[in-house]
């Protein structure tokens, strides 16, 4: 079974960034180059930008497993958009040694 | 020029009565005073240590280091649905009841009991000692006698307070005054979606509270976070907030919020037109089953609201958000230059994934924020501790800050005078 939806077949090579928590994807951004995350980004951007009705149909409540996937990947989409959009580097400019860490998220 | 009214003396800090010269933040920097500021305010007034939710069922529970109070405490929801505080401590040695792996580390869960790692002496949820291991080697032990030792505990609108002075006998309802009054109704219920950060932050506690009870920072620390356009415009505004009020210790900031959804969407950023959600929250509101909000949420009633930030003293924040969804913030002292920060931001559940998502977007603008102001605090911090400044001036949108540290200085002197009137005088032998 593929990764995520027929529709989002394209996304296959980046399903590494199907990542179930926040930390991890946060982490995985720090870890990445500019040029690894502007090419998530502009494979994934598009994809949720044309997504955005199928993503309204997708209840949380009884959530496939390709889905899941699918919004994990987004929620990836969500935490690179930044380094991508405005800073132009993975870290938050003049963040220095602070680290804010979520200690508890929501599962899905 | 003004964009929004001021109040008739001319400025808010006039107002409000309070000093406009320049400030000193002797009180953020010295070792002596925020051992006195322990005992002054953080062992006598209401500290909120979390939302009921956390205790979904009988036996939920979870502990809170509660450090500069000199203490840890277990909060449980016991047999009769009540929400109880103990102090953490077994009645036998003294070794800390409830923690896993490392003692110092909070914890929660579901228990039927609690049972002492050390000797296994066991309480019920309500406290009593139930279980002594090997009792008939004690003397005349009474097991009624050894209780855990109860903080007390109530609660407002869903959040848990716990207080450690027993001689002060104000309610929580009345310590919450006319701000708490004022908000009473919101749905805070209706928001259980929740997700929680941490961060340790090198700074005085108080100094992490300025920076989220003044605005006039935003334009310019936070400048990248808007498109440049839109960022230049932001400067050239500066910040002006709707309203302040306080009430006793408390203190409350309001300001406008006119992005959660933006009058133009290309000032903001691709993701935010996509998902219509950013640092304000998610632009389409969900339900949250009221007409008219509680009167004490955009208190000035203007059309232009978008947040309210509180300030429950000492140490805890609640931010209610225009569009259906709000925050907290909690600053606990590790030390006269350390903090733990905690915050929680709530939403009501999300039923899609495209909701999950614009959710998701919140909060991490929220963490790219906070991460500039955490690491700002430090810089702060280091150089008020040169002493090479010591005076500072204020300006009018910081009047809450003033009002927070009079606050702060108020309740050190007054524990001061309490503890000298209640010594003994020594009569010293003539030499």
């Amino acid at each position: 079974m593929s990764t995520f939806p027929a529709d989002f077949a394209v996304l296959e090579p980046f399903a590494d960034w199907a990542i179930p928590t926040e930390r991890a994807r946060y982490a995985k951004r720090m870890a990445c180059t500019m040029d690894e995350l502007q090419a998530f980004y502009d494979a994934a951007f598009p994809r949720l930008e044309a997504g955005t009705d199928y993503l309204r149909s997708v209840q949380l409540d009884g959530i496939s497993e390709q889905d899941k996937r699918l919004l994990w990947l987004f929620c990836a989409l969500v935490t690179v958009s930044f380094p991508v959009e405005v800073w132009r580097q993975p870290k938050v400019p003049d963040s220095g040694a602070s680290s804010i860490d979520a200690v508890l998220e929501p599962a899905v | 020029m003004a964009h929004f009214t001021k109040p008739d003396e001319g400025s808010w800090t006039e107002h409000f009565n309070i000093d406009t010269t320049p400030v000193s933040y002797e009180d953020s920097i010295s070792p002596e005073h925020y051992e006195l500021e322990r005992d002054a305010i953080f062992r006598r007034t209401w500290l909120n240590v979390g939302r009921v939710e956390r205790l979904p069922r009988v036996g939920s529970y979870f502990t809170k280091e509660l450090d500069a109070a000199r203490t840890s405490v277990i909060v449980v929801k016991g047999a009769d649905k009540t929400v109880r505080a103990f102090h953490n401590v077994c009645r036998h040695r003294g070794n800390k009841l409830v923690w896993n792996d490392y003692p110092r580390e909070e914890t929660s869960g579901v228990c039927r009991q609690f049972t002492c790692k050390y000797h296994g002496w066991r309480y019920d949820l309500e406290g009593q000692l139930t279980f002594v291991q090997q009792e008939s080697e004690f003397f005349d032990l009474d097991k009624g006698d050894f209780g855990l030792v109860p903080v007390r505990c109530e609660v407002w609108e869903g959040f848990i307070f716990v207080n450690f002075d027993d001689e002060d006998t104000t309610s929580l309802r009345d310590y919450m005054g006319r701000l708490g009054a004022g908000i009473e109704g919101y749905p805070f219920h209706e928001m259980t979606q929740v997700h929680t950060y941490r961060a340790e932050v090198g700074s005085n506690w108080k100094l992490f509270i300025d920076a989220f009870m003044e605005f006039y920072h935003a334009p310019v620390l936070h400048a990248k976070q808007a498109t440049q356009e839109e960022s230049r415009k932001l400067q050239g505004y500066g910040y002006e907030a709707l309203h302040y009020d306080v009430d006793g210790p408390h203190e409350v900031v309001s300001s406008w919020g006119g992005m959660a959804p933006p009058k133009d969407e290309t000032m903001v950023k691709p993701i935010e037109r996509v998902l219509r959600s950013g640092l304000f929250g998610v632009w389409d509101a969900p339900d949250i089953g009221i007409d008219e909000l509680p009167p004490g949420l955009n208190p000035a009633r203007h059309p232009a609201w978008g947040e309210d930030s509180f300030l429950f003293f000492p140490n805890f924040m609640l931010l209610v958000w225009k569009p259906n969804w709000y925050l907290t913030y909690h600053y606990w002292p590790t030390s006269y230059n350390t903090h733990i920060f905690e915050t929680s931001l709530y939403f009501v559940p999300p039923k899609t994934a495209y909701e999950r998502l614009q959710q998701e977007l919140a909060v991490v603008t929220f963490k790219e924020y906070g991460l500039q102001d955490g690491n700002t605090l430090e810089a702060t911090q280091t150089m008020l501790e040169s002493r090479a400044v010591t005076e500072f001036p204020l300006c009018d949108q910081e009047v809450m800050l003033r009002h927070l540290h009079a606050t702060a200085r108020k309740y050190v002197s007054e524990y001061q005078q309490k503890r000298q009137a209640e010594t003994p005088v020594r009569i010293s032998a003539a030499s």
